[in-house]
């Protein structure tokens, strides 16, 4: 169908229909039935108690501006859009220290979960393999990986999600600005573009969905010039590392794991602890089962200095913290985990006096997003103590672009979310950690039923399955409410999902009891769990 | 004296038998329990407590726990060869002919998707890969020895007395015990558990006996099947034709009706049309009529619907009967001669019980007879109450698209509620991983039925896709807690997954 059947939604100066492909044969038909709920909508409101708001956000450009294309940015835009509310999403992206930059979708799209999971598979894929000859199949010769070949591939998808992000906004009428959006009072917005050219933005309401981008150390000579970050490894063309140096994070063992998997030598520098935040017996658990994988770790130590060889080699100099003693070793590449930070700086929030806290330099908000400044919102990794995860920022967006259009009162619940860390051998959890739980609840207050457990695939392929665990922390009394699921194994996060279902519906430890097996799997070991931390019996399964 | 005996200063000071009770309390706790009317009732004069019949999962687990709660415990378990003269260990159909071997030998399969795969994700390696059925068989096999073996330790250690006979009821609380070499051995119990579960039945028709093999023979067979028609459409049979095709095997399946019967027809279809696609045949609406050699086993059906008469030919070149090419798989046809028991698993023999696959109308699964047994034997020696709950069972079906279940299939549901008052919502779905080999786009599919009258209660999940037993299973859990839809928008998702496409259902069936 051709583009100019489109009617034309621009008010702003740009406008990107231009370069759109005539491939969305539905657009017409999803336009018209767009301007329909949109009329529908407003005729609603015109009929309820929002006449004057309505009359008052008449005299802005929009009802409502989002910085930031995101995951949580373009759901916050598209949902207002899509309750009729005129929105426009502005997206820029700075590129890194090293010249990366990418589409509109945000982290999650281009430089967080979704080039990590694909790479995360492609080194799962290198285990399949291995497997794969246990199990019957002849694979004659060498196997080898070209990174090239993936990173193109996964490249092209991202670029795929990028144009897709961009059709949506268009089919749901959400004006898309690539520009970078700075604030110049709480009801206007200016924006820069590429060129250099400036437009200025009026909104009824503002909401900064900015998100974060990863942290260079400070005081290391050589860390900005040779070093990358998560911004830069997905966007490799070509295969440039062979060993890596960085701190203990998730995104650090994410990292790691996958480079290790497709077969380089990769080494993770961890500072204290990994993991923080999460369980840490589940941390041990993750990062011994990488040790056996042929991830290497230097514990407790502080990286010096990195130098660039004449080679072209890095030479990574480092102090170990226990012994004080300086060591040094030389790397193809260093990336650097240590951390994400909002971007906030050039939004002008502090002539605005948005109130930010000092430590992370994120923005403090209230339980329904608000920021200290009327009308203007924010969502997302820039909120200070809200979870860096997409699937809250996406429901967060929404509830706030419902609030704001004046339909609900739904606040986001920011308990009991689930998260997955996809390394080598994979982590999800829900609710608290066992040392959260201890502290809230007291030791005696809470049973701990845990198992190890083989998953049947790793036994033909004999894959080492010491680590595969998972516990329940219940509170002792009563009901035995479950008050965090933790486990370690195959397709963790597919597995959790259910379970946090059944955490949010107030699973107790007799929930799981009473629930039948899917049997042969991983998961049914959740509820066939029986043995307490406390009776020191042993949590091997055996058997079926 | 008395006092000396018992430790008892009081009075009454009750004795069964010669067996002492204790006071009042006691007394009525015994009452309670159940255990005072087993005293009453005479049943120290059996040899056991309980002779469970069948040593499958359920009979295992049944077993184990009546021993653990001081019972003691005789098993029976024997193992008749198949026409094919195949047999096996302790641990029944699950471990050696069931579960066990399919799901590895899916798993295998599921292998050969991922070798093609990884090439697109940038792994180099020989350009052709074959399938060796000799090397997957063997460490299939190797590791069904092993679990044989744990089950026998599992067993002795728990006290359980474990005798490899066949058992036959000769008198209401006695029965004969004959061993592989014939000899005849007799025992007595109080009470008797029937768990000895089904084997697959062959189609009544010339030839099915001497050329064909059943799943019971299929796991362990020597050589690699080769061209195999599949007869019958259960998720046995679907299951075993997905592997089969996924080693790279030329297979048919022939139908009679329908796909997958009991369970969601959607559902079933959508896996059906996905293997399908991969290469499996579908011979629909036909019934074989006979199988004969020499040489090709040559198989004519008759269509159902037509009086349309076909011949297919299952094997290759040899006329040697030893040379590997040629079989047909039979699923177990529709049942009966199963038991009947009321909801405690009581049959109409008071002192006699049944669980499993042997039971008329219950779920032919493992972890269900697992917990039957359990829960048995806690209700029969602990006077527990918890009966075994035969309604939202999650479970899942290996066909080459996995497809887990729990609750409500949407005819059954509708059935049930009408269709006015039941929401279907629904998605299709592209999981990552499978974006970048560019393979099954919008095949994967999630369902879910909820009761309008009650909530918006989820009464059916429905899921087709990869790994669905992990993710069906902790949405079984959900279901437990009487998770309704209004709690599952509350759930966050866990990004990238495929189950977090159950979080953000919001398109109903009924809007198109």
């Amino acid at each position: 169908m051709a583009l100019s059947l489109i009617p034309p939604l621009t008010d702003g100066p740009i406008s990107y229909q231009a370069i759109y492909q005539p491939a969305q044969t539905g657009s017409f038909h999803n336009n018209n039935m767009a301007a329909l709920c949109r009329g529908r909508h407003r005729w609603k409101r015109t009929n309820c108690l929002h006449v004057l708001t309505r009359n008052l956000s008449g005299i802005y450009d929009y009802d409502l501006v989002v910085i930031g294309g995101g995951s949580g940015g373009l759901a916050c835009s598209k949902e207002a859009a899509r309750l009729g509310q005129k929105a426009a999403v502005l997206d820029y992206v700075e590129p890194s220290v090293k010249g990366t930059k990418w589409g509109l979708g945000g982290t999650c799209v281009n430089v967080g979960c979704i080039p990590k999971k694909l790479m995360h598979q492609a080194a799962l894929l290198g285990t399949a393999v291995k497997d794969a000859r246990k199990y019957g199949w002849q694979i004659s010769g060498p196997i080898c990986h070209d990174w090239a070949t993936m990173a193109e591939a996964i490249q092209n998808h991202v670029r795929s999600l990028n144009w897709g992000h961009r059709v949506q906004l268009q089919d749901k009428k959400v004006k898309y600005l690539n520009v970078k959006g700075s604030l110049v009072d709480e009801h206007t917005v200016r924006g820069l573009t590429k060129a250099g050219k400036e437009m200025i933005l009026t909104a009824k309401n503002i909401v900064i969905a900015t998100g974060g981008r990863p942290n260079y150390p400070i005081g290391i000579p050589g860390a900005k010039e040779h070093g990358i970050t998560s911004d830069d490894i997905f966007w490799l063309k070509k295969e440039m590392v062979l060993s890596s140096t960085r701190r203990g994070s998730d995104v650090a063992l994410e990292c790691a794991g996958f480079l290790t998997g497709i077969g380089l030598d990769t080494t993770v520098m961890v500072r204290s602890i990994a993991l923080r935040g999460f369980d840490q017996q589940m941390a041990g658990l993750i990062t011994d089962y990488m040790a056996t994988y042929g991830t290497k770790f230097l514990w407790k130590s502080v990286p010096k200095s990195v130098d660039k060889l004449s080679s072209g080699a890095l030479q990574v100099t480092w102090t170990d913290t226990r012994t004080g003693d300086e060591h040094k070793d030389t790397y193809d590449s260093v990336l650097w985990a240590v951390g994400r930070a909002p971007e906030t700086k050039a939004l002008g929030l502090d002539q605005l006096g948005v109130r930010l806290k000092k430590e992370t330099g994120k923005i403090l908000l209230g339980s329904d997003e608000s920021t200290s400044v009327p009308n203007i919102f924010a969502f997302g990794d820039i909120g200070e103590g809200r979870p860096e995860l997409t699937p809250t920022a996406v429901k967060a967006g929404k509830l706030l672009a419902r609030r704001l259009a004046g339909l609900s009162a739904e606040l986001m619940n920011y308990d009991n979310v689930p998260t997955t860390v996809f390394t080598p051998l994979e982590y999800a959890c829900v609710g608290l950690s066992e040392e959260d739980a201890e502290e809230r609840h007291g030791k005696d207050g809470i049973e701990v039923y845990h198992a190890f457990y083989k998953p049947l695939e790793f036994i033909v392929a004999e894959r080492d399955a010491s680590q595969c665990y998972l516990k329940v922390v219940c509170a002792r009394g009563g009901e035995q409410k479950i008050l965090g699921l933790h486990f370690t194994g195959p397709n963790a996060g597919e597995v959790a999902q259910g379970f946090a279902m059944g955490f949010q519906c107030g699973a107790t430890y007799s929930h799981l009891l009473q629930t039948v097996g899917i049997h042969p799997t991983c998961a049914e070991e959740v509820v066939k769990v029986n043995i307490t931390k406390r009776s020191g019996l042993d949590p091997a399964v055996t058997g079926c | 004296m008395l006092l000396e005996m018992t430790g008892q200063k009081s009075v009454p000071n009750v004795f069964i038998n010669k067996m002492h009770v204790g006071g009042c309390d006691k007394t009525l706790q015994a009452h309670e329990d159940g255990s005072l009317k087993q005293l009453l009732s005479g049943d120290e004069a059996y040899e056991y407590d309980l002779i469970v019949i069948g040593g499958g999962s359920g009979g295992l687990a049944c077993s184990k726990e009546a021993a653990m709660l001081g019972k003691k415990v005789m098993v029976l378990d024997y193992v008749v060869p198949t026409p094919k003269g195949t047999t096996w260990g302790l641990g029944g159909t699950c471990v050696n002919v069931g579960c066990i071997p399919k799901k590895l030998m899916h798993q295998t399969a599921v292998l050969g998707t991922t070798l093609q795969d990884s090439r697109k994700f940038g792994w180099e390696f020989s350009e052709t890969v074959t399938h060796n059925w000799d090397t997957m068989k063997t460490a299939v096999n190797n590791y069904i020895g092993s679990l044989n073996w744990g089950y026998r330790v599992a067993l002795r250690d728990k006290n359980v007395n474990y005798v490899n006979a066949y058992a036959e009821f000769i008198e209401p609380h006695k029965i004969k015990a004959t061993n592989k070499r014939g000899k005849e051995t007799f025992h007595t119990a109080a009470k008797f558990i029937l768990a000895t579960g089904e084997r697959p039945r062959y189609l009544g028709i010339p030839g099915d006996k001497e050329y064909c093999i059943t799943s019971d023979d299929l796991f362990s067979l020597p050589h690699c099947p080769g061209k195999t028609l599949v007869i019958g459409a259960s998720y046995v049979a679907l299951e075993c034709g997905g592997f089969l095709a996924g080693l790279g095997l030329d297979v048919t399946v022939m139908v009679r009706s329908i796909l997958l019967r009991g369970f969601d027809q959607d559902m079933a279809n959508r896996a059906g049309e996905h293997m399908e696609e991969h290469g499996v045949k579908f011979l629909r609406k036909y019934v074989p009529v006979k199988v004969r050699t020499p040489g090709r086993l040559k198989v004519t059906s008759k269509s159902t619907e037509t009086d349309e008469v076909i011949e297919g030919e299952y094997n290759t070149v040899c006329t040697d009967p030893s040379v590997p090419g040629d079989l047909i798989l039979v699923s177990p046809p529709p049942r009966n001669g199963k038991i009947p028991v009321n909801d405690e698993e009581q049959t109409n023999v008071p002192h006699v019980y049944a669980i499993g696959d042997i039971l008329e109308g219950k779920w032919e699964l493992t972890p269900v007879a697992i917990q039957a047994g359990k829960l048995l034997a806690r209700r029969l020696y602990k006077g527990a109450t918890l009966k075994c709950d035969y309604v939202n069972v999650p479970t899942t079906v290996f066909t080459p698209l996995e497809y887990g279940s729990c609750g409500l299939s949407e005819e059954r549901a509708t059935e049930l509620y009408g269709e006015d008052h039941i929401e279907v919502y629904h998605s299709l779905f592209w999981p990552l991983e499978f974006t970048v080999p560019g393979r099954d786009n919008n095949r994967c599919y999630a369902k879910l039925i909820c009761n309008k009258l009650d909530n918006d209660r989820v009464i059916g999940f429905h899921y087709l896709g990869p790994n669905a037993g992990e993710v069906t299973q902790g949405f079984g859990v959900a279901m437990k807690c009487g998770a309704t839809k209004e709690q599952l928008d509350g759930t966050i998702g866990i990004h990238p997954t495929c189950a977090e496409v159950f979080t953000t259902l919001d398109v109903t069936k009924r809007s198109g």
